[in-house]
């Protein structure tokens, strides 16, 4: 028997492909939801704290009090809303209109001005956002800071000039989460195509019994895994170069790297995800239990293991390990590295090596599942 | 009664078809699991397990000790001396460090004539909030030592911060992933369950035999709402249980509103489900516009970013999404032991999206069946 024939493999590539552009559900999830999904982590993803809403309390009505006070109200990091009671303030604290709350006590602007004393001003957060938390009083801080600086000036150094700590961002000089969240999302997007898609249309097949059909067909186990595979990577592709062009002239990311190298990283991520789809729905056969597989196998761990918004170094140990066989943590880096840093071989090879290699084990993986389902 | 009796025979068909196969119980049950246990470890903001590089180029005593006390304060768990720029450079490229200080030469030198004496300091762009935590923990730190250099000069500084946080002193991301973890879960069983139920019979064709029976649509709404409500519940109570017994996190509010308010969510969510399934013809079809409806709604909860960072007409537009309000209900009686009156104000949205969308799915199932 053939190991391949090119006719019958491009029939069979020309039904799949016929297949996807008959279901708008497919359409929906190839081009829509790239779209969708981009403006969303675009715009709605942002950690960059543009305004934070914090409240204030002045007891003391001194100069030094209202110094302060105009200190934070100035501040474009902050969006002050002034209180007269304690109380109304605590409970804008609890009902989240608030995310933290200043007080300045009532003998500020005296201890201010004594030298053996120290005028405390206190910072409240709430606790229940820990993120947002820390930037309240990191902000609240450096307004602080700044005004004590200034206020030494003025008065001609009481506060000697001391050490300085002089931030710098590298790579995303405007420190905006959107530049490297972006080109984290085309990985969720990505394997959103590559497994969901693929894991449902094959466990259908089997569903329907159209796949029974096919083997009893002289269609080769290569010729199934090809026709299966080539026509999702085409689509596949085509997504990512939609998300990376609206990423670069829509949305203004950067992107610095080349487009061979791009094509390279991406095919290979592609391959291993259709390798996950195709290997869970030849093993459930089910488009109810694939789908829920599909879900929890590769997307979750895209969205929480890829390191695309939350930190892998900041994972426990048995985590950090379960990343290193997730692909999408592979193609989080190199984009990563293709969109800010440009085509840096050198940061490129190990993800394209473990892509490789994450690739040869996931279509290895669904050959031998259809192997065994044809005995 | 019948009325009664009809929804009963109904309700107890879904359960059955729901309940009926292995793998049908495991997916009810395993997922939540699953990420009870995964979720408050990988999904999280907090920073941990940081490198800080440090290219020392004074060698005077204040750098040295500045140094130690980077290292001492816990907040780094590598410090990756280097004696270049180049390697420095190196450090932030491949990302073996987040931060990378630079000590110039007269950093001492500058001290000592009273000059300002900056630090530089270089974050790691590519992760701008992890490494914009990382730089005020080494902020806070050199606060300290501030004042502890002022105070061995015998001076007083002026003015302090004194910070607390309250609900959750130690910013435990637990005590924010789990109350968050009971609306995304709920959210994800309940609307599968119900958003599929209907495609399924669909496919299969037994839905035609549920309309020729008695059963008015309204009836077949309730009947496949039930099981949708109950799995919500079942789910909540799962990761609420794991959250106080497992996590260890108190739990401060009330039960009674908590779980009153979720039955408000859970009917939003059944009309979203409900919404979808009556537009869809196949399983396929049905799963990915839940997956297209839940995915955006998870992501703009509040949960991945907090909601007053988007644009404003953006957060105008999550008014209408229901996991936003539920998870601040959670959030807010769990942690916060939020007032009635608090959380009346949050659960009316819901019930203004689950009439809408009860409305309209009722209206596809009267034009089906017609």
């Amino acid at each position: 028997m053939d190991w391949i024939s090119w006719r019958r493999l491009r029939a069979l590539c020309w039904k799949e492909t016929l297949q996807i552009f008959r279901d708008p559900s497919s359409i929906l999830i190839a081009f829509f939801m790239p779209l969708l999904m981009l403006f969303i982590f675009g715009y709605g993803i942002n950690l960059d704290f543009s305004k934070l809403r914090i409240g204030l309390l002045a007891d003391d009505a001194g100069a030094e009090a209202e110094a302060f006070a105009a200190a934070l109200t100035g501040s474009p990091w902050l969006e002050v809303r002034t209180y007269d009671s304690r109380a109304a303030m605590e409970r804008a604290l609890v009902d989240s209109q608030i995310r933290g709350f200043v007080v300045i006590p009532q003998d500020f602007s005296r201890q201010m001005k004594r030298a053996d004393a120290t005028a405390p001003v206190q910072v409240v957060a709430d606790g229940t956002e820990p993120n947002i938390a820390q930037f309240v009083r990191a902000t609240v801080s450096g307004v602080w800071q700044t005004w004590q600086m200034q206020r030494a000036g003025e008065r001609g150094g009481d506060l000697r000039r001391d050490i300085s700590l002089e931030p710098r961002v590298w790579f995303n000089a405007a420190a905006e989460s959107r530049n490297f969240i972006i080109p984290g999302s085309i990985t969720v997007i990505m394997t959103v195509i590559g497994a969901l898609l693929t894991s449902l249309v094959v466990a259908r097949e089997w569903e329907r019994g159209t796949m029974e059909a096919l083997l009893a067909s002289p269609v080769t186990r290569t010729e199934l895994l090809l026709c299966k595979i080539l026509p999702y990577y085409g689509l596949g592709m085509l997504s990512l170069m939609l998300c990376v062009g609206v990423a670069h002239w829509v949305l203004k990311v950067p992107f610095r790297g080349t487009v061979p190298a791009l094509w390279l990283v991406g095919s290979l991520f592609l391959l291993s995800v259709l390798g996950i789809g195709l290997a869970i729905s030849t093993g459930m056969r089910n488009q109810f239990n694939a789908a829920q597989a599909a879900l929890n196998a590769a997307f979750l761990p895209a969205v929480m293991l890829s390191g695309f918004i939350y930190e892998i170094s900041s994972m426990p140990l048995v985590l950090r390990g379960v990343t290193h066989i997730i692909p999408a943590r592979y193609f989080v880096s190199s984009m990563q590295t293709l969109f800010q840093a440009g085509t840096i071989w050198k940061l490129l090879w190990p993800d394209i090596l473990m892509l490789a290699g994450t690739t040869i084990v996931f279509i290895g993986l669904t050959a031998k599942l259809t192997k065994r389902r044809m005995e | 009664m019948i009325f009664l009796s009809r929804i009963h025979a109904l309700v107890r068909k879904e359960f059955q078809s729901l309940l009926s196969t292995k793998s049908g119980r495991l997916l009810l049950v395993m997922p939540v699991v699953l990420q009870t246990a995964l979720f408050p470890f990988a999904a999280t903001l907090e920073v941990k397990n940081a490198s800080l590089a440090v290219f020392n180029e004074d060698r005077g005593r204040a750098s040295v000790e500045m140094m130690q006390r980077f290292a001492a304060s816990g907040a780094f768990t590598r410090i990756i001396p280097v004696w270049s720029a180049a390697e420095l450079d190196e450090a932030i490229g491949t990302r073996e460090a987040l931060l990378a200080v630079h000590i110039p030469a007269d950093f001492s030198r500058k001290l000592t004539t009273d000059e300002a004496s900056p630090v530089q300091v270089i974050l790691d762009g590519r992760r701008s909030n992890s490494s914009q935590i990382a730089f005020n923990y080494l902020q806070a730190v050199l606060d300290v030592y501030l004042k502890d250099r002022a105070a061995a000069a015998g001076r007083v500084v002026p003015s302090e911060i004194v910070a607390r946080n309250w609900f959750v002193p130690n910013l435990e991301y637990t005590y924010f992933i789990l109350p968050s973890l009971v609306a995304i879960i709920t959210t994800i069983g309940s609307l599968i369950v119900t958003a599929l139920s209907v495609a399924r019979e669909r496919e299969q064709g037994t839905f035609e035999q549920l309309l020729v029976s008695p059963l008015s649509p309204e009836m077949i709404m309730i009947g496949k709402a039930v099981p949708a409500v109950v799995v919500g519940f079942f789910q909540a109570t799962l990761i609420l249980t794991a959250a106080v017994l497992v996590y260890g996190i108190p739990f401060r509010g009330s039960l009674a509103l908590l779980y009153g308010a979720m039955f408000f969510y859970a009917l939003a969510l059944v009309g979203v489900g409900l919404f979808i399934s009556s537009i869809s013809k196949t399983q396929q079809q049905a799963f990915l516009g839940a997956f297209v409806f839940m995915v955006p709604a998870i992501l703009l909860s509040g949960y991945t970013a907090p909601v007053e960072n988007m644009p404003v007409w953006m957060q105008h537009l999550t008014w209408v999404n229901p996991v936003r309000h539920f998870v601040e209900i959670v959030k807010g009686v769990f942690l916060k032991d939020a007032s009635f009156a608090r959380v009346l104000t949050l659960v009316w949205p819901l019930v203004v999206i689950s009439m809408g969308t009860l409305t309209f799915a009722a209206l596809m199932f009267r034009r089906k069946s017609a």
